[in-house]
């Protein structure tokens, strides 16, 4: 090649595709949450850090004659970021579908981070009243962001349910322990190659990301990773240089693994090949 | 819809308001959110589990009993 011609991608690596959420191109591949952070301006300066283009908040009660959710919220537009409002808390179907009409109305929007939690400790989805509320959700003309587990028969009805966005967990919700079933998350990928999935809750550090959009997933969803390291704001920037790199790694076409060695260093050419084990090159020293 | 000037609307209601006992003379939904001090602010209303869009909240008449969720936008993840 002529070394002055600019180097071109390679032909066979998949061109770089938008993300799009129920047909909406959304330029950055993290969402964040806004709990937990040392402080608001804290929370402010990590969602920039991270180029998030989608930030999560919830529904709480308001305090008597306190404005704190339109301070929040204040807050919260002055990032000009996309807001997905979560269900978190919701046991219920029925308490989820109430608290969407109620994010919908305060915010304006008919996404909704849908969240049936199960149980209190392990903090796992509830997949049959997930199903149940996002059949709800759907004809009520919500665009459904379901939290689910990385299970395909639960993936498969929140399809048939009209859910264009799937966002199957990596690990419980705070942990930490990034993705605890690959493979079941590969096989979400190949079942619904043309649906977004966001790794939502568990992943722990940008090595967990990373893996994450290495293997095809389109996005992931962080809040405890970034609000509880040391420096959030330098762990959000952390996030997004490990994202950019799986992003990239899939786009690029990663190598597969191999039960075989091969030798990376060309085999043609090496000295004393042709001697064989007996021949004087391999006589003791 | 009855004035809510009428005497009869004037009598105590023991309700919930998130998930405090309340009593209130307000008769309607509406009526609640501004007597507690939440007309200034974004909230979102529920009663007895249902959502109560903002304009239908004049017309959501309370009753003795009645749970009350008055939410806002807050952190989450």
């Amino acid at each position: 090649m002529n070394q002055t011609e600019p180097l071109r991608p390679s032909s066979q690596a998949p061109a770089p595709q938008p993300l799009t959420f129920y047909g909406e191109t959304i330029a950055s591949r993290i969402l964040l949450g806004t709990a937990l952070y040392p402080s608001p301006h804290i929370m402010s300066e990590a969602v920039r850090a991270s180029g998030a283009g989608i930030v999560t908040v919830s529904l709480r009660r308001e305090q008597a004659r306190g404005r704190t959710g339109q301070r929040f919220l204040d807050l919260i537009r002055a990032l000009s970021v996309r807001l997905l409002p979560n269900t978190a808390g919701c046991r219920t179907a029925r308490e989820a579908v109430t608290t969407a009409e109620m994010a919908r109305e305060l915010l304006d929007t008919d996404w909704i981070k849908l969240e049936v939690i199960a149980n209190d400790d392990t903090l796992q989805p509830d997949v049959f009243g997930l199903a149940e509320a996002a059949e709800e959700l759907v004809k009520r003309g919500f665009k459904v962001f379901p939290y689910m587990t990385e299970d395909l028969s639960v993936a498969d009805r929140l399809i048939a349910a009209g859910c264009r966005v799937l966002m199957p967990w990596g690990s419980p919700i705070g942990t930490g322990r990034g993705l605890a079933n690959p493979q079941a998350i590969k096989t979400l990928r190949a079942y619904y190659p043309d649906v977004p999935i966001v790794i939502d809750a568990g992943i722990g550090a940008p090595s967990h990301a990373a893996q994450a959009l290495e293997m095809g997933c389109d996005a992931v969803l962080l809040n405890t990773a970034v609000a509880r390291a040391q420096d959030p704001v330098r762990m959000a920037a952390a996030f997004a240089a490990a994202i950019d790199a799986g992003r990239s790694a899939y786009e690029a076409g990663l190598i597969q693994p191999s039960d075989r060695a091969q030798p990376s260093t060309p085999v043609a050419g090496t000295p004393f090949f042709d001697l064989g084990p007996d021949g004087p090159g391999s006589k003791p020293l | 819809m009855a004035d809510t000037h009428t005497s009869a609307t004037e009598r105590l209601r023991e309700i919930t308001v998130n998930g405090r006992a309340t009593r209130t003379t307000a008769a309607t939904l509406a009526g609640l959110v501004v007597e507690q001090g939440f007309a200034e602010g974004r909230v979102a209303t529920a009663v007895n589990g249902d959502f109560v869009a903002e304009r239908a909240r004049a017309a959501a008449r309370l009753r003795d009993g009645d749970n009350v969720e008055i939410l806002s936008v807050r952190q989450g993840g």
